[in-house]
């Protein structure tokens, strides 16, 4: 995979060049800023940027607002958001940039643990929406008393959490050692709880769309 | 224009800058005001005094002598208020229906009602002489061309014909003179508001002004420890937890490359520690300045603290915006300590959060359904602590908590900018 990589902190920046390097992709371009980020992405064409939240020069949401914008301009790029903070107020903003997948939210500290990284990075170039475990439980650790989340039984708040990080069935099934069908009754169940579509496909967005609209 | 503050600034400024300012209109303003306010309180004062002092006899003329000082007072009232056109700003004192409703039981104020007696006596006057002359020759000056032609024209015994005279007579003497005049009617009536400034501003305006520079200072101590904090922040996060982050990174990558058995096993404890830092120094940080609240404000802040409630919160907030930063981190502050007391003493089952604006103040409050008897008096409370920090910005933080609960957290904090 050819990758454009956006880390204003050098150390940092190699060490995520090693990692990907190691796993055989190939890091067309790291860069210290979103403008830097921006005009590589464009000429480079990647297959997925993968970029730092907080950049210069203002150090605040540069590197969001760059990926926001690569999105719109770029839907073929898939974009792997980095965080420092585990903090779901820039969920959205990232999620509503453009309408379908190929996004990623992820802690930094996720990138330690490599293998899981680099299996969010596979996912996120085909097509799909990862958000951040840590990020997704908090949203679903909302205590609400009203709203149709609160009839959801506990199993049923797990799968739904793992379906938020965007696994498939099967791989429900591996975590929560249970059959795919029971999953498969969970997931029914839960659509149904939360009248969402079963059809859909883009279940994550779905998900997360409901989560943040309530 | 309006860079000058007031008339005084504009006459020691540069002469156009002097020309093109409000202030020589103000200050034609001023005086010509001070005529028909100096008549009326001539007519009135006058009436009275004679009144009560023909009626002396019978009492009732003492009671209209009384009533002196509280018609000085009125005429101190509006020209309190016509200083404005000259200092650019109204002397403070008791309003107009303060003054009403306090009736007599106001001091009598013998500054006022000594400058209502030069006001009615010796000021008008004064001003109306300078008048005529000052506005009225350079304005006759100007006029000159037109006049002459219309009737003989006379200005201070000289006889202007018409035609090319006429015009030198506009021009050559016309201008100067008004220009000359524009210094003389706003350097008197300087003068005059510098008077009515020093006998009608009561020594509370003072102490008001002192009071104002004093809460100003504070605000300034409490912008200055958010500022600090902030940096705090900052190299925490630039520094420190990037450090961190790039171990758990290094970490990772060994334990790809270590082969199976003590080794590793070393690696991955290694790495579950950094990340334990990692995640404590992310506590500390959260609790120094959070991101979150630069980032988006208010709302999400506080949404974020109540998600990681172990207790269930509902949060309403409604702001229209962002608030000032000083406003916000003490909001923050606030809703964080409280709900971690929440979590820690009340044996709540559950808490609300709300914000609201009203008439220019954050208004906040969290309740639980605890059991109460919560204190802010204790050492080591946090709430204390967030009390005056709150008191330096003008608001306020009250705590009520009777035994058997429930338990309110209000904070009250003006935040216009």
């Amino acid at each position: 995979m050819r990758i454009v990589l956006a880390e204003d902190a050098a150390l940092l920046r190699e060490g995520l060049v090693g990692i990907l390097e190691r796993a055989g992709h190939e890091v067309v371009a790291a860069v210290g800023d979103a403008d830097a980020l921006l005009a590589f992405t464009a000429r480079e064409r990647p297959d997925a940027v993968v970029t730092d939240i907080r950049m210069p020069p203002t150090h605040t949401d540069e590197g969001l607002r760059a990926a926001a914008r690569i999105r719109a301009e770029q839907p073929e790029v898939a974009v792997m958001v980095l965080s420092a903070y585990v903090a779901e107020a820039y969920v959205p903003e990232l999620l509503d940039s453009a309408p379908g997948g190929g996004v990623g939210y992820l802690l930094k500290d996720r990138v330690g643990h490599v293998r899981e990284f680099l299996d969010s990075l596979d996912r996120v170039a085909a097509g799909e929406t990862v958000v951040d475990p840590q990020v997704v439980r908090q949203l679903l650790g909302r205590r609400r008393d009203d709203g149709p989340l609160a009839t959801l039984t506990g199993r049923e708040r797990e799968v739904l959490g793992l379906m938020a990080e965007g696994r498939t069935n099967g791989s429900i099934a591996g975590v929560l050692v249970v059959s795919e069908a029971a999953v498969r009754k969970h997931v029914g169940s839960i659509f149904a709880k939360l009248r969402l579509d079963p059809a859909s496909d883009r279940r994550v967005s779905a998900v997360l769309a409901y989560l943040r609209g309530s | 224009m309006s860079r000058l503050p007031d008339a005084w600034t504009a006459v020691r400024s540069r002469p156009w800058r002097l020309l093109g300012s409000r202030w020589p209109w103000g200050a034609l303003g001023y005086l010509a005001s001070t005529v028909p306010v100096g008549l009326v309180a001539l007519l009135v004062l006058s009436t009275t005094v004679l009144l009560g002092v023909l009626t002396a006899v019978l009492v009732v003329g003492l009671l209209v002598l009384a009533s002196v000082p509280m018609l000085a007072g009125l005429i101190a009232a509006v020209e309190r208020h016509r200083l404005r056109l000259v200092q650019g700003r109204s002397a403070p004192g008791p309003s107009l229906r303060e003054r009403l409703r306090a009736g007599r039981r106001l001091p009598v104020s013998w500054a006022e009602v000594g400058y209502a007696a030069l006001l009615a006596l010796v000021l008008w006057p004064i001003d109306l002489m300078v008048l005529l002359f000052g506005a009225a020759v350079p304005v006759l000056l100007m006029l000159a061309p037109w006049l002459s032609r219309v009737d003989t024209f006379e200005v201070l015994g000289w006889r202007v014909d018409p035609g090319v005279e006429a015009w030198v007579a506009a021009l050559a003497v016309g201008l100067p003179t008004t220009v000359l005049a524009a210094y003389l009617l706003t350097v008197l009536a300087v003068a005059q508001a510098a008077l009515a400034r020093l006998l009608l501003d009561p020594r509370e305006a003072e102490l008001t002004r002192a009071v104002a520079d004093l809460r100003r200072s504070r605000v300034d101590l409490v912008d200055a420890f958010e500022t600090e904090r902030r940096r705090i922040e900052r190299d925490l996060h630039d520094g420190v937890q990037q450090q961190l982050v790039a171990l758990t990174m290094t970490l990772g990558r060994a334990e790809l490359d270590v082969a199976d058995g003590p080794g590793l096993d070393a690696v991955r404890q290694a790495h579950r520690q950094a990340e334990q830092a990692l995640e404590d120094l992310r506590g500390t940080v959260r609790g120094i300045h959070p991101r979150v609240l630069v980032d988006h404000g208010l709302a999400a802040a506080v949404h974020e603290i109540a998600d990681r409630s172990p207790v269930p919160v509902s949060v309403d907030v409604r702001l229209d915006g962002r608030l000032p930063g000083p406003v916000e981190a003490a909001a923050y502050f606030v809703v964080s300590e409280a709900l971690t007391n929440v979590a820690r003493h009340s044996g709540a089952r559950q808490a609300q959060v709300h914000a609201w604006q009203r008439s220019g103040a954050l208004v906040l409050s969290v309740v639980d359904d605890g059991v109460g008897g919560a204190r802010t008096d204790g050492p080591g409370s946090g709430l204390r602590g967030l009390a005056l920090r709150l008191d330096a910005l003008g608001g306020d933080l009250q705590v009520t908590s009777p035994p058997g609960g429930p338990t309110q957290v209000r904070m009250e904090c003006p935040c216009d900018d």
